[in-house]
């Protein structure tokens, strides 16, 4: 790429500026204030100005940080040619443009939160910190999966970086700038990687999509609410049977989608969903219909109850081990619990993956007629996938159900079907460290603008753009192979 | 007794009558080749071997039990392996991660063996082991896909035109293997080709089919030197 001229650097800045004032004037030059006359509209055009400049000098700046690039390659090039290593001279500049992609997130925050100029700059540096340390870390880790020949200190930082966000994880209720609120949230973070690497079987690894992932959810949710309502069994028991009871419906929704591809299998996966929620909803007698199931009781230690009252026939945890009562103990409970299941499945996950019926699952991905060929049976591929990747649904449900202690139809509804597959795809299909990067996004990005309600899903929406422009193969694009062998013994 | 018999095969794609009664046998250590035009039918006869599309009538035995009946994950187990037309190797999945597919239906115990004898076929992959299959050439993905057929060490190999689409230096490559597969494994191959020059001068009996019907058969060579074939497929034709 040749370096580009002056003017027409600056003709292309003022086409982005002048974009820039044609979407400002309606979304940023005028806003309603509701008086006593009803709704007026005010308008702010300096703030406008302020937009189309930025937009103008960012836009100009991009170009110029473009031709930096375009001449370090292009030396580069001279000397070698390496395309692995291309990209990874201008991380430094891309840092700092997504960094500043980014940093229009909280500045919006910001404004309307009434910050101060200092705090916003505050917020930007930071921003930009976060920015650039993200995209170093991508740029080292990902050439170092790619390329072989550093594949060691690349396997080496992601599993520091693993164990220590596992420890992070392990400690986080333990810490003591851990409330209610952290530990809540954090619970919250837990069940959505659950489903995230349930719904990352069918659609990350077999690549059958689903849209009605939360059908999974909801059966094993209703699985242990019903169990324990009609026949008295406790969390310890229904959390396998819940997990059987939905991959016993995934094998029932895999049954007649085996010859559905694309479009079609959409429809039917997203009707799964939609028919599980009402019939939930109208099955009055079962399930309580639009009223739910209350009194879902609370998952005990070995029969110790965290209740400050146990009932009958259980001991409490405070009186048992002699520590003071404290309502926070069972959401540290619950809180652990979740993280277990979710180490389990990941494991689990990540063991079957190097299993013939795993690596069967990537291959019917990439290839169906190649697997038929190869003695693959893809009937029993899909079935398996679809079953295994409903009991982490099922596995998930219940322990909302335990959670929650309450369910209704309300909580499953297509939205979260939706939420769940932003998750897998964002966080890169079939990438299980993207899983959890991006249900902490998913589910903290809305979180954090919890004060801008009104403004939160614009964010959201922003935030998921720019994440697909950046990385339209999701946070983490690039596959894992499930076998790498010591290249020095080759 | 033939290892894969044939007889009055005729399969359709809905109204369209693809083979009209196709005769075919190949023995045991036999390469036997499939020419004719693009739409002969030849690509529908390999893949109604392996099971998919099912022939409407018509008999197939290979090794003496039908196989008519059977889907193609079921053939597979038998022992017919298939290189599908265009490679169909898995992109995203690493060299390596291709050939361990490959031997899905093989004996763990023989699996480094295998490896090793791919990897000395065609060095090449040994050197791409840990690559992503899919930035692999033409001419490598085409190694890959008959090694990973190999991998299940299989008794009858179908080869769906391994040319299709590789530069002649390449091509002239994968036919050295293949007569080199035949000689010293004793592989039986079943291959069906567009470049019917080299595909003949190697194989020890031919067919040619037209229309889904075969109109000719007999030795290679002799194929090779009959004047209709010159004049339909080889004349002006690319060596």
């Amino acid at each position: 790429m040749a370096t580009v001229a002056l003017p027409t650097r600056l003709k292309d800045a003022a086409i982005a500026a002048g974009l820039a004032l044609v979407l400002a004037i309606p979304f940023i030059g005028l806003f309603t204030v509701s008086t006593d006359q009803g709704l007026v509209v005010n308008s702010r055009w300096s703030w406008v100005a302020w937009a189309v400049g930025l937009v103008f000098a960012g836009r100009l700046l991009l170009g110029a940080g473009r031709d930096a690039l375009a001449a370090r390659a292009n030396r580069k090039n001279n000397e070698h040619i390496d395309l692995t290593n291309h990209h990874k001279n201008n991380r430094i500049l891309r840092g700092i443009a997504i960094g500043f992609v980014v940093f229009i997130v909280p500045v919006f925050f910001l404004i309307y939160g009434g910050a101060s100029g200092i705090q916003i700059i505050l917020a930007l540096v930071i921003c930009l910190l976060i920015g650039f340390f993200l995209d170093i870390l991508g740029g080292f880790v990902l050439p170092a999966l790619k390329k072989v020949d550093r594949s060691s200190v690349g396997t080496r930082l992601t599993r520091a970086f693993m164990v220590a966000a596992l420890l992070f994880a392990v400690t986080l209720p333990f810490m003591p700038y851990s409330d209610r609120y952290i530990i809540d949230l954090g619970t919250t973070v837990l069940i959505y990687i659950l489903l995230g690497l349930g719904l990352n079987v069918t659609v990350g690894l077999a690549g059958l999509l689903d849209l009605g992932f939360v059908a999974f959810y909801a059966i094993g949710a209703y699985s242990f609410a019903l169990l324990s309502k009609f026949f008295g069994l406790d969390f310890w028991v229904c959390l396998p049977l819940s997990g059987l009871i939905a991959a016993g419906f995934g094998v029932l929704l895999s049954l007649p989608i085996l010859r559905l591809r694309g479009d079609y299998l959409a429809i039917v996966t997203l009707g799964f969903g939609e028919i599980t929620r009402i019939v939930i909803l109208n099955w009055q007698g079962l399930t309580g219909g639009p009223n739910g199931v209350s009194g879902i009781p609370r998952p005990g230690l070995f029969g110790l109850s965290f209740e400050r009252r146990p009932p009958e026939g259980m001991v409490s945890f405070h009186e048992v081990t002699g520590i003071g009562f404290s309502g926070e103990h069972r959401l540290m409970f619950l809180y652990l619990i979740v993280l277990a299941l979710v180490c389990l499945a990941a494991w689990v996950i990540n063991r079957l993956r190097a299993l013939p019926v795993g690596r069967a699952w990537e291959a019917l991905r990439e290839d169906e007629i190649a697997c038929r060929s190869l003695g693959i049976n893809p009937t029993a591929s899909k079935v398996s996938a679809y079953a295994i990747g409903g009991m982490m649904g099922g596995f998930a449900g219940c322990f909302f159900a335990a959670r929650q202690g309450f369910v209704s139809p309300e909580s499953f509804g297509f939205i979260e079907s939706a939420l769940i597959l932003a998750i897998v795809v964002l966080g890169g299909m079939g990438s299980q460290v993207g899983v959890v990067i991006a249900a902490l996004f998913i589910v903290m990005l809305p979180e954090l603008g919890r004060e801008f309600a009104d403004y939160r899903m614009i964010v959201f929406g922003l935030a998921m753009i720019t994440i697909m422009v950046w990385r339209p193969g999701g946070l983490l694009s690039t596959r894992v192979p499930t076998v790498k062998l010591d290249q020095k013994g080759a | 007794m033939s290892l894969l018999q044939l007889t009055g095969v005729r399969t359709n794609y809905g109204p369209i009558e693809a083979l009209r009664g196709v005769d075919v046998t190949v023995e045991q250590g036999e390469i036997v080749t499939l020419i004719g035009a693009n739409g002969a039918g030849k690509s529908t006869l390999l893949m109604t071997i392996c099971g998919q599309p099912k022939p409407a009538a018509g008999s197939i035995v290979f090794d003496g039990r039908s196989i008519v009946d059977l889907p193609p994950h079921e053939t597979a187990k038998l022992g017919i392996a298939q290189v599908p037309e265009g490679r169909r190797i898995f992109p995203r999945m690493t060299v390596f991660e291709n050939l361990q597919l490959g031997a899905t239906l093989g004996d763990p115990a023989n699996f480094d063996a295998d490896i090793a004898y791919c990897f000395d076929l065609f060095p090449i992959l040994q050197k791409r082991r840990d690559q992503r299959a899919g930035t692999l050439s033409g001419g490598e993905q085409q190694m890959l896909a008959i090694s990973r057929a190999l991998m299940s060490r299989p008794r009858l190999l179908l080869l769906d035109e391994p040319s299709l689409g590789l530069a002649p230096l390449i091509i002239r490559r994968i036919f050295d293997v293949i007569a080199d597969l035949n000689k010293t494994r004793g592989m039986t191959i079943l291959l069906v080709e567009q470049n019917a020059y080299h595909a003949l001068k190697l194989a020890h009996r031919a067919y040619v089919l037209a229309q889904g019907q075969v109109v000719l058969q007999g030795a290679g060579p002799e194929l090779l030197a009959n004047p209709e074939v010159r004049a339909a497929y080889l004349e002006g034709g690319a060596h």
